[in-house]
């Protein structure tokens, strides 16, 4: 019974889910109460998590822990479902999804990524993935009399459905030739001759890669992006990417650590494939949506490759790029998420035509988000390759730093033609004021942290620095 | 020394631009004050720099009015110091920038506010790389004045400005990313990014060719040295004046700082080992693009031509390694600098009255703008480097330094001088003399006021530095000695190295 005070932010989560679907089912038009209640419920979660003791603990069987690692990526899911949920409620709002069920729904993923990043057992880890996989696809196609809702959230299940499976073959073939679901003995038990337990490495690898949508598994990467609510989007490109990472992370280092050899390859060969499609897939998109699809693809390229290197340098780097690279989505989704014209939505990105004519603070805004994806200095973005290409350089790395920071340069080319269409083109109607505050808020926050950065970076790295793996 | 006179230096414009950003009010108001604010935090910041120049100690070669300050911990520390060479593009860099502010305002005629906050960001940017001395701070510099440049050149640019912008933030950023790679390795190998640090660390020759080839790729771009300068034409044509001259007097200059300062200074033997690269690719491009430059009819076109046949003298300069060479490329940047600036301000005075940047546009103008005819021909005439002008000393110099290294350089060089006169001669003749062909420019008026004021004291200063370039020498004077002797130490180091 000890143990159970360790995952009381679950177990709080779980008991405001249940709450709030009896909420949702006994109050009529209860979707604002509900909305509030479920943003303050995750700021209690933040609380509690942020409460747990500072140390490594393993509960359950030693199925469950909780680290340093598994704090900062809880608190992180957390706070940036409870922003994207903050900037996004004038959207739903307006599109018809104001359901009790959408807030729920987000919670409960929510919930399922907490498992996932604090599992330490092969089993607590799927469940928690298909957790929020399930709730991920009812997202996906929220807007029933939308067809391509509809379409996004039926590509997202089959395709998602078929990487479960596979993984899930994986852990298999794990538990068959090392004999345990748990990571640490799978890592004692787990050598280099292991043939079939290296197979099952893939396999899980496959999933994951899925999950974090690496190249060549990233096909469903646009069409969900571009099909889904533009709220759903933006909960797609921020929190599930850090359960997912975590995860990956998690797996690589613990379980499988013994075995390194064996999959650095296979991360390098995503690493690079992600980096070099998000580049040039992007550059003839016209859809914001789709064209930040290919961006994050290209984003999660630049975070395996600070995995790729097997360091705890390696391992940092990778969260500090997560994390800015998370602010920098949480920004340009605030600046979508503004593209409104009388009460409806735009997407096009020529529909930003001549913006810092009519909304200078926003047009600015974008610019800083754009430049700050595609890592000019002195902004964030920089900072966050500047760490990756540090680990990977301290690897000896050489070939994927070059081929990494050339993509860089192609990729500044679609950056720089939505700033050219924000600032160069001829203006067009206005948007509409928005006076949602939570939206304003989350918009201007984030935009400051990505052009003050460069004033401390230790903030951020020290935070990092305390978190080693193995 | 308690005051972080640098700090105050590189941020002042920022502060400036930040204020500007903040203003609000109707159009009119916010349009006067932003002007007062951009002219006066320019003027104040040239004044402090002057009052640095003043208690700037030129006995010592050490790096003088050093900060720290710690900003990644325990990894790099932002740490600003200037020396001899840093202090004058300094200078350059603060008296330019007021002149490009008064330029603007006479002549930007939209979003006024967001072009004085992107020349005032410019401003701390190119100060910013002068002053540091962290690799890493350097870069962060270096990189950032991408994005002000950009937009001055997309925004208030000329009809091909999407084109140009693109084509410059794109070849300077893929150039500066090696470099990147390179500050990395840097740190990788030393363990540290700070300059003063790894002066006197010695970099295994093994990697000092590769690392010098990343900064190469970075600074020849920038500079820019024949074959990467396809963008600076197109780049300085579509410009708006104030943006031009940025771009001439002081973007370029970042790169010649950049080789004086780093391939010098961190791989001595590299440089020893690539300098018949930089003199070859410097001597096609002085001869190369003095015969393009011939055959303009832009004359915007023609000038940025010319300004890389001149960086084909400063690279000369810099790496002929003597005295003379040394001195002369750094007094060559100032004084292309100078007049760069006012051959471009020269064009912007056309342009802003006529709209065309054609010479057959324009001839006979002494008839109508004699006060505009006289400044033009001075600037025609020091930058073809006739003695009396800062032109020809930087020139003189660098032929000199190349004549000690190697003889067929410095007789090919020389062919430069004499296609500068050709084409700056002929540019001048076009325009000025002759009859009023085009009967439309018959209505232009002479040089108003502010113009009078901002060439007087462009004149004035090639002028003064033409015929007395003392105090130049005597603050750069021992730096350079420093730096060579620096070098050889190194040279000697490696080679005693080699046959042990």
């Amino acid at each position: 019974m000890q143990s159970i005070i360790y995952i009381l932010p679950e177990l709080f989560l779980s008991l405001a889910i249940l709450t709030f679907l009896m909420l949702g089912a006994f109050i009529k038009k209860s979707f604002n109460l509900v909305y509030s209640l479920t943003i303050l419920s995750l700021l209690f979660a933040i609380v509690l998590v942020l409460n747990q003791p500072n140390e490594i603990i393993k509960i359950f069987n030693e199925s469950y822990i909780i680290d340093k690692f598994s704090i900062l990526m809880k608190v992180l899911t957390l706070l940036f479902c409870l922003f994207i949920l903050l900037s996004s409620k004038d959207y739903v709002k307006n599109n018809g999804i104001d359901k009790i069920e959408y807030p729920i729904i987000i919670l409960a993923s929510t919930l399922g990524m907490l498992l996932m990043i604090s599992s330490y057992d092969l089993i607590i880890f799927y469940l928690g993935l298909e957790l929020q996989s399930i709730c991920l696809y009812i997202l996906a196609s929220f807007k029933r009399f939308d067809e391509r809702s509809n379409e996004a959230g039926l590509k997202y299940f089959v395709l998602s459905a078929l990487a479960s499976g596979i993984l899930l073959y994986g852990c298999s073939l794990i538990y068959g030739f090392t004999g345990s679901t748990n990571f640490e003995t799978i890592s004692n038990n787990l050598n280099q001759t292991n043939i079939g337990a290296i197979f099952g490495i893939v396999f899980i690898m496959v999933g994951l890669a899925f999950k974090v949508s690496a190249v060549p598994f990233h096909m469903w990467t646009p069409d969900v992006y571009e099909g889904s609510p533009t709220s759903v989007t933006g909960f797609f490109a921020l929190v599930p990417k850090i359960a997912a990472l975590s995860v990956f992370i998690r797996f690589m280092y613990v379980p499988f650590v013994n075995v390194m050899s064996q999959w650095q390859t296979i991360v390098i060969f995503l690493s690079i494939a992600s980096m070099i499609l998000g580049a040039v897939a992007a550059i003839g998109q016209n859809n914001i949506k789709r064209l930040m699809a290919y961006s994050s693809i290209g984003h999660m390229g630049y975070a395996l490759a600070g995995l790729a290197t097997g360091t705890n340098e390696g391992i940092q780097s990778t969260i500090a790029y997560l994390i800015i690279y998370l602010v920098m989505n949480l920004a340009a989704f605030g600046c979508i998420f503004m593209m409104k014209r009388e009460n409806s939505f735009y997407e096009d990105i020529n529909d930003l035509s001549g913006l810092s004519k009519n909304h200078p603070i926003l047009a600015f805004s974008f610019l800083l988000v754009l430049f700050s994806l595609a890592g000019i200095p002195p902004l964030a973005g920089f900072f966050a390759k500047f760490y990756i290409f540090l680990a990977v350089i301290e690897s000896n790395m050489y070939a994927l730093a070059i081929i990494g920071l050339v993509t860089t340069v192609v990729s500044t080319f679609y950056y720089l033609r939505i700033i050219k269409i924000i600032y160069f083109d001829k203006p067009k109607k206005p948007f509409d004021e928005s006076y949602d505050w939570g939206l304003k808020s989350s918009l201007i926050l984030s935009s400051i942290l990505i052009l003050t950065y460069f004033i401390y970076p230790s903030i951020l790295t020290d935070v990092i620095s305390s978190i080693i793996i193995y | 020394m308690n005051f972080p006179i640098l700090s105050a230096i590189v941020f002042i414009p920022l502060i400036g631009a930040f204020f500007i950003f903040v203003t609000r009010g109707t159009q009119k108001i916010v349009e006067k004050n932003s002007k007062y604010v951009a002219i006066f935090s320019s003027v104040a910041n040239f004044f402090l720099s002057l009052f640095l120049w003043y208690s700037f100690d030129n006995t010592t070669s050490s790096f003088q009015f050093v900060e720290e300050k710690v900003w990644m911990k325990g990894f790099i520390n932002f740490q600003l110091g200037i020396d001899g060479i840093s202090i004058l593009f300094i200078l350059l860099t603060t008296f330019i920038a007021p002149i490009c502010i008064f330029s603007g305002i006479n002549s930007i005629k939209f979003k006024i506010k967001e072009f004085l906050i992107a020349i005032l960001v410019m401003e701390t940017l190119m100060l910013g790389v002068f002053c540091s001395l962290d690799l890493v701070i350097f870069y962060l510099f270096f990189e950032g004045g991408l994005i002000p440049m950009f937009l001055i050149i997309g925004i208030w640019g000329g009809p091909k400005r999407v084109y140009s912008a693109f084509k410059f933030f794109l070849f300077t950023l893929l150039g500066s990313v090696l470099m990147l790679i390179a500050i990395i390795s840097i740190y990788w190998i030393t363990g540290t990014t700070d300059v003063i640090k790894l002066m006197d660390v010695r970099i295994e020759e093994e990697y000092q060719y590769l690392l010098w080839l990343a900064f190469f790729s970075s600074f020849a771009v920038k500079l820019p040295m024949w074959p990467v300068h396809t963008w600076l034409p197109d780049a300085h044509v579509e410009a708006p004046t104030a943006g031009s001259v940025v771009l001439a007097a002081i973007l370029l200059k970042m790169a010649g700082y950049g080789f004086l300062r780093f391939s010098l200074g961190l791989f001595p033997i590299a440089s020893d080992y690539f300098t018949p690269l930089i003199f070859s690719l410097s001597i096609i491009a002085i001869i190369y693009t003095s015969l393009v430059a011939l055959m303009q009819d832009d004359m915007k076109k023609l000038i940025a031509y010319s300004s890389v046949a001149h960086m084909g003298f400063v690279t000369i300069g810099i790496f002929s390694l003597t005295k003379q060479g040394l001195e002369g490329s750094i007094i060559q940047m100032l004084s292309h600098g100078l007049i760069s600036a006012a051959l471009f301000l020269c064009v912007g005075v056309l342009y802003d009255r006529y709209h065309s940047r054609m010479i057959s546009s324009y001839g006979g103008l002494v008839n109508i703008m004699p006060k505009y005819a006289f400044v033009f021909m001075i600037f025609t005439l020091a930058a073809l480097g006739l003695p009396g002008t800062s032109g020809f000393i930087g020139e003189f110099l660098v032929l000199v330094g190349a004549f000690q290294k190697n003889i067929m350089v410095a007789i090919l060089a020389s062919l430069g001088v004499i296609f500068a006169a050709a084409y700056m001669l002929w540019l001048y003749r076009r325009v000025v003399f002759g009859k009023i062909e085009n009967s439309e420019i018959k209505g232009m008026t002479d040089l108003n006021k502010t113009e009078i004021y901002i060439f007087g004291t462009l004149v004035f200063l090639t002028i003064f530095f033409g015929v007395y370039p003392e105090p130049l020498f005597s603050t750069i004077d021992i730096s350079i000695n420093n730096l060579i002797d620096h070098y050889q130490a190194d040279i000697n180091f490696y080679s005693t190295q080699k046959n042990n």
